[in-house]
């Protein structure tokens, strides 16, 4: 990384740890960029003006505030519909992407009711259509749920078979948010079209990141968030398909008739600014950013292997988001693992880091056993992290790991040649 | 989640780690929890057959930083104390001891599971006597 390169979003209690190398460190450092990313500077400045002068509602005709903020909102549509390849009218805002996926599927199934009653989706979806599914199965919507392989892949077989003459919609992310991987979105949209069912996916952890587009893939409905490509948290959008076919929405949020009745309620405007700013940026970034990153990744995977056995990828690397690393670190539970890197913020797939007491659902339907499941990182690098961060990152989870297996009676015994999945385990 | 200064204590300077010979008569080896559940203590104690009391303690954990901690204040908490005191001793005094959150409560189960566990397999080795070859500590 360039001297003077963009670092923020850290926060006052930041140590400054001067390397050999006489490149500055900042700790904490953040490497969980999946679950959000700090707003990039030249975004929060578009978006300022728009709290305390441009204030106006962009739902108000008959004055130049509301004018303001209505061009203001249109001009984001348009950069965020550039960055797909959809056109602006195609674009419905709503405030984060549970929403949109709610919004989606929702929509769709109350909207087809007559056409079918099956959706199907895949076991490593995020909760948000996950949940919305079985919802729907309580109003006696069919649901199928397409396992993935030991990669994270669904078969295209199995999808083809599971389609019905009752299949009213295919809700398959196009990005795994755990492990990064990348389902065959072309070929889904393909079938999708020849079938004359419509296509939903959850894109939000690709815009941005990866090329998307949405005429390429065939899609009639995506899930968008601004918080996940460095712009503000709160506002997403769900684009929506108007021409070959024309999609139609039953809304889920009723009100004064907003986005063409599909979303009611007064636009964010200045985090729709925002959301416009950052996918303009990351249109014009994305080819240098996607290959530093990936060097980023690769180092870190490197780093890590160079120096610790036995540690497993979870899911393709080869089907991957450039800036996601999800491994496993045998015989070192998670999250003693993360209280060992305190000055790195990554996230873990144990048990013990959720409420639930279940490891990762994602990586169980990999077929991850639960025991390397408790001992999964994930690492997701972002615009603001630099070369020598990951150099410090894979310091510390070295020395970590190696001080936490002395530690573990599984890595002693593991040693001594006992077969761990032969033991009788007394469980509590 | 915050942690309590002294799990955090007892995850950065862990007392008593490591192992004892398993199949020395004079040691009880108690291994409980499962890789699955994200829970495996190994705690063992040496203890004289003359006096009954527990000599010396080690232990290795593999789990979060709570489940060592747990572990490490039960090595800390035998020692020194005769059979009979250590099995008195209560997952509750080191919830109390270490402010575990409701959700770390398995953990100081865990522990005192380990610490009978331990006692268990030095009583079995005690009464099978001389005679018998001593066997590896299981987990059954």
């Amino acid at each position: 990384m360039p001297k003077g390169a963009a670092r923020n979003g850290i926060g006052e209690k930041e140590r400054i740890l001067e390397r050999d190398d006489d490149m500055a460190l900042k700790l904490p450092i953040y490497m969980d960029n999946h679950a959000t990313t700090p707003v990039d500077p030249r975004v929060l400045e578009t978006m300022l003006p728009y709290f305390t002068q441009s204030f106006g509602n962009a739902a108000s005709r008959n004055h130049s505030f509301g004018w303001e903020a209505e061009k203001a909102a249109e001009n984001a549509r348009e950069q965020i519909a550039h960055l797909i390849g959809a056109t602006a009218k195609e674009i419905i805002f709503t405030s984060g992407a549970t929403e949109s996926d709610n919004l989606a599927i929702k929509g769709v199934a109350e909207m087809y009711r007559e056409k079918g009653n099956h959706i199907i989706t895949m076991a490593i979806e995020h909760k948000a259509v996950l949940d919305t599914c079985k919802r729907l199965e309580k109003y006696g919507y069919l649901v199928t749920y397409l396992p993935v392989s030991r990669e994270g892949l669904i078969d295209l077989d199995e999808l083809r078979a599971a389609l019905t003459d009752k299949t009213i919609l295919i809700t398959i992310m196009y990005a795994n948010n755990e492990i990064g991987v990348l389902q065959p979105i072309e070929e889904i949209g393909r079938l999708a079209k020849e079938k004359g069912v419509l296509f939903h996916t959850d894109a939000t952890q690709a815009v941005g990141k990866i090329p998307f587009d949405v005429q390429k893939f065939n899609v009639d409905l995506a899930s968008l968030s601004a918080h996940k490509m460095y712009g503000p948290k709160g506002v997403a959008a769900l684009y929506v398909r108007r021409r070959n076919p024309r999609v139609q929405l039953s809304a889920i949020i009723d009100g004064g008739g907003h986005e063409r009745g599909m979303r009611s309620g007064t636009l964010n405007v200045p985090g729709i600014v925002g959301f416009g700013k950052a996918c303009e940026l990351a249109e014009k970034e994305m080819p240098q950013e996607m290959a530093r990153l990936r060097g980023l990744r690769d180092r870190l995977k490197e780093g890590l292997f160079a120096r610790l056995d036995e540690v497993y990828i979870n899911g393709s690397m080869e089907h991957r988001l450039p800036h996601n690393l999800n491994a496993s670190f045998a015989y070192v539970e998670g999250e003693s693992l993360l209280m060992g890197i305190n000055d790195v913020a990554v996230s873990s797939g144990s048990a013990c880091t959720s409420a639930t007491l279940e490891p990762s659902y994602v990586l169980k339907a990999l077929g991850v056993g639960e025991d390397l499941a408790h001992t999964s990182i994930r690492f997701g690098l972002g615009r603001f992290n630099t070369e020598a961060e990951v150099d410090y990152v894979v310091d510390r989870v070295v020395e970590t790991v190696v001080r936490l297996r002395e530690l573990s009676p599984l890595y002693e015994m593991a040693k001594e040649g006992v077969d761990l999945k032969q033991m009788q385990w007394k469980a509590d | 989640m915050a942690y309590s200064e002294k799990v955090i204590d007892h995850y950065k300077n862990p007392r008593n780690v490591g192992s004892l010979p398993k199949d020395d008569p004079s040691v009880g080896t108690g291994l409980v929890g499962a890789p699955e559940c994200g829970d495996v203590m190994k705690l063992q104690m040496k203890i004289n057959p003359e006096t009954d009391v527990i000599e010396d303690a080690k232990f290795k954990t593999f789990g979060c930083g709570s489940a060592i901690a747990s572990s490490s204040l039960a090595t800390e908490w035998v020692k020194g104390k005769k059979v009979d005191e250590a099995l008195k001793i209560k997952n509750t005094e080191i919830v109390k001891e270490l402010n575990l959150p409701p959700v770390k409560i398995h953990c100081s189960v865990l522990a005192e599971d380990a610490i009978k566990a331990a006692i268990a397999d030095y009583k079995r080795k005690q009464g099978a006597g001389a005679k018998l070859q001593a066997q590896p500590a299981s987990a059954d």
